[in-house]
């Protein structure tokens, strides 16, 4: 008999003799590991996996048939349920590759909004993903706590967006509406509770020996592999190649923040983890920073002075007396939709043939009733010209890239969204290969893999 | 009548209550609802003050089928199996629009309602339901299988 | 190295293959022949100034509906390529008929480009010649057509169990 190391002794490797006595395993598509749904055919020799064919497609919900059937803002609905813990992010991402088409630019408070709102998110899509990989190693509490932050940020995104998780806030042209008073406030509470939770749990984590065990040195993947299968975003980072698409093409604010792109050399699961709870502090530093330096309710309108009472506005407008109640700004408690005038038009561009007039002009003069109705009725809405257009954004996982391509007409042609997470999910099987079947767990759980991106 | 139904009444009453304040949940977690599932399990919204705060990701153990996100053709059969491998007494909450009635997916990809494959307790509703919703359709299945008769 | 380059180099390097380029909202496109469509990926890969190492995305557009371009080749194929080293980008474009959907693969160039091709083989039916596993990705085996086709209706539904409405 030939010698055996003592690891093939224990993991029974060399027990098969080749494919026929191998023992085939499908680990999913329902399985405990909750990033989603997903099946790994892996064939194991004793406890080593010996070749991996992952399945995917248990998730595909046909978003880019659905983007086809709507306008171009029906189809914001459906980025959020892409990658569902970080929905802002997919909105924006979306709605600047429209903006990329029309060729147009949005107004600088809604640039910062955007940036503050995707860090938000972005540091949401990293604890659930660090969250949920500890438990799946047993660690629990780090669950627990980390849920617990996450609640702190989803109330702020929850005042608002006012939805928790599928918030369909941004729109083509802009942002559905302002942030409340006194955000920054909350932001800087809530982040004051999540730095706490990210210490506790660098406390728990970082240097604790099962998990050091569990994640060094497993699912390791080599620069040029990494590269190869286009992995972006942390993994990326995790080699050692500091590529972040908010550095490498500045959209929207993030080259008047200042933020630092952490990095790792080892490309195995640890030196993910670093990464991932790195990024996180570097999120919050630019959320406060765009927050910080929010520009002022910028008025991009005209207005004509004095501010008039609502009542008296419709009473007037009754009476036939219109003049001068064009551009008027109204006290309104609440007011028509919830929103007041200004603020609406500071994070909207004020460019007519994407954003909704408000409704006092629209009820107020023709002008706006015919801008409104050349946005909602079918046929017309936003048309942009024949063309396409990419527009990349660094998504949780990575680059997030959205590809659309116009007709002319008020619906779009095609609309694809470039997955960050299915790269890292195609090269799952050369991460597990080779490892035993206790490591599949833990690389799962760094690669994030969320279900609505990765079939969409 | 008489004694013996006055026995067999009671008997069912204790075996309903211990049931519904012991319920071992099966989260058959797809899509977008799941993060509302992990937050109705975690500390804020705890699940577990209902006896229903441990998952079972075992069919054979567990007796209540949540059924969290989108089930498309694809995973269809996958669901239909599973429920298949749950052992008397189970009941399936559906949770989320998509499960429901297909949500706003109306395209070739994703079942219309899980109760097109098998049968449904419990509908909560929501694209994902806030957290109290759950719990409130966590209370009102506690309320149907309290009243569960029991036969023997 | 500006994208205006990008395309001067790759009209200089494959004079007869490039049919047509452009630069709508910024971003450099290339439509080539398929013939030389290997070479150009190839070469784009290679180039030491180019050094485009990263497969982005690889995806198909179908062109039966869009008005001006019915008559045309139905299918297009359109990768977006990456350079790391230098941030640059090019989209190339390949266009083919529907009676001979076929594009050679581009796995040896990039590994991702495996389920790239696949999902495009799923999705739209074009064949990637020479790819080592072309199977459904996201759909599975029993469904029939091609889903992100425009004459495939949005709710045909082919269910494995259950009614289909």
């Amino acid at each position: 008999m030939a010698e055996t190391t003592t690891r093939a002794f224990m993991l029974g490797e060399g027990s098969g003799t080749g494919s026929g006595q191998n023992l085939q395993v499908g680990v999913g598509p329902a399985h405990p590991a909750m990033h989603g749904i997903i099946r790994i055919n892996a064939e194991l020799d004793g406890e080593v996996i010996r070749k991996a064919d992952v399945e995917i497609g248990y998730l595909h919900r046909a978003f880019e048939k659905d983007c086809e059937v709507g306008g171009y803002n029906n189809a914001i609905p459906y980025t959020d349920r892409l990658n569902y813990v970080s929905p802002l992010i997919n909105n924006f991402a979306y709605a600047s590759a429209v903006e990329k088409l029309l060729g147009i630019e949005v107004t600088e408070r809604c640039k910062f909004i955007r940036t503050a709102m995707s860090e938000i998110s972005r540091v949401c899509d990293h604890l659930t993903c660090v969250g949920a990989s500890a438990m799946e190693l047993g660690a629990f509490t780090v669950f627990l706590y980390m849920i617990k932050a996450r609640e702190f940020l989803w109330e702020l995104v929850e005042d608002v967006t006012g939805a928790r998780l599928t918030i369909s806030y941004g729109r083509v042209g802009g942002v559905k509406a302002d942030l409340p008073e006194g955000f920054a406030a909350k932001v800087g509470q809530a982040f004051k509770e999540t730095r706490e939770v990210l210490d506790e749990v660098h406390r728990l984590l970082t240097g604790n020996r099962i998990f050091m065990d569990r994640m060094v040195g497993v699912g390791r993947l080599s620069r040029e592999e990494t590269l190869g299968y286009a992995i972006t975003g942390p993994m990326l980072r995790a080699v050692g190649v500091g590529y972040d698409v908010r550095r490498a093409h500045p959209h929207w604010a993030y080259d008047r923040v200042e933020f630092e792109v952490p990095t790792q050399k080892d490309g195995d699961n640890y030196a993910r983890y670093l990464v991932r709870m790195a990024e996180m502090e570097q999120s919050m530093r630019i959320a406060e920073q765009a927050l910080a330096q929010m520009p002022g309710g910028p008025i991009n309108v005209d207005f004509e002075g004095r501010p008039l009472d609502p009542g008296a506005y419709v009473d007037q407008g009754k009476q036939g007396k219109t003049e001068g109640l064009l551009l008027v700004p109204i006290r309104l408690s609440p007011n028509l939709q919830g929103q007041n005038r200004a603020a609406l038009h500071a994070v909207n561009t004020p460019d007519k043939r994407v954003t909704l007039p408000p409704k006092e002009t629209a009820y107020g003069s023709i002008e706006g009733l015919m801008n409104h109705f050349m946005l909602i009725m079918e046929g017309y809405g936003i048309r942009p010209p024949q063309g396409e257009a990419y527009f990349a954004s660094e998504g949780a996982n990575g680059e997030l890239g959205f590809y659309v391509v116009s007709d002319g007409s008020d619906r779009p042609y095609r609309v694809r969204c470039r997955p960050p997470c299915l790269p890292p999910v195609a090269a799952l099987h050369r991460m597990i290969e080779g490892e035993m079947i206790g490591d599949l767990i833990p690389t799962f759980g760094s690669v994030n893999m969320i279900g609505g991106e990765l079939d969409r | 009548m008489g004694v013996g139904s006055f026995f067999t009444g009671k008997l069912d009453e204790a075996i309903g209550w211990a049931r519904k304040y012991s319920i071992f949940q099966y989260p058959f977690v797809t899509a977008c609802c799941g993060m509302e599932y992990m937050a109705t399990a975690c500390s804020h919204y705890d699940v577990d003050r209902f006896g229903a705060g441990l998952p079972r990701f075992s069919p054979r153990q567990a007796d209540v089928l949540f059924v969290v996100g989108t089930i498309s053709h694809k995973m269809a059969p996958v669901l239909k199996r599973i429920y298949d491998q749950m052992t008397e007494p189970k009941w399936v909450v559906a949770f989320g629009v998509c499960t429901c009635t297909g949500g706003f997916y109306d395209n070739y990809a994703t079942v219309q309602g899980i109760d097109t494959i098998i049968p449904v307790d419990v509908y909560i509703p929501g694209c994902p339901p806030r957290p109290e919703s759950v719990l409130d359709g966590l209370m009102k299945l506690q309320d149907k299988i309290a009243v569960q008769a029991q036969r023997f | 190295m500006r994208g205006e380059e990008i395309l001067q180099r790759l009209r200089d390097r494959f004079a007869g293959a490039v049919v047509e380029t452009h630069d709508h909202r910024g971003d450099h496109t290339a439509i080539v022949d398929r013939g030389a469509l290997m070479e150009v990926l190839r070469w784009c890969r290679d180039e030491a100034e180019l050094r485009f190492d990263v497969l982005m995305d690889l995806t198909a557009v179908d062109y039966l509906k869009y008005s001006g371009r019915e008559d045309g080749p139905r299918f297009e194929v359109v990768y977006h390529l990456f350079s790391v080293g230098y941030n640059h980008r090019l989209r190339v474009k390949v266009r083919v008929d529907e009676d001979d959907a076929q594009v050679p693969t581009a796995v040896d160039l990039w590994p991702i480009a495996n389920w790239f091709e696949r999902e495009v083989w799923d999705m739209f039916g074009v064949r990637f010649a020479g790819h080592p596993d072309p199977r459904r990705l996201l759909m599975y085996e029993e469904f029939v057509g091609h889903a992100l086709r425009k004459d495939y209706p949005i709710n045909r539904r082919q269910p494995l169990i259950g009614p289909a409405h």
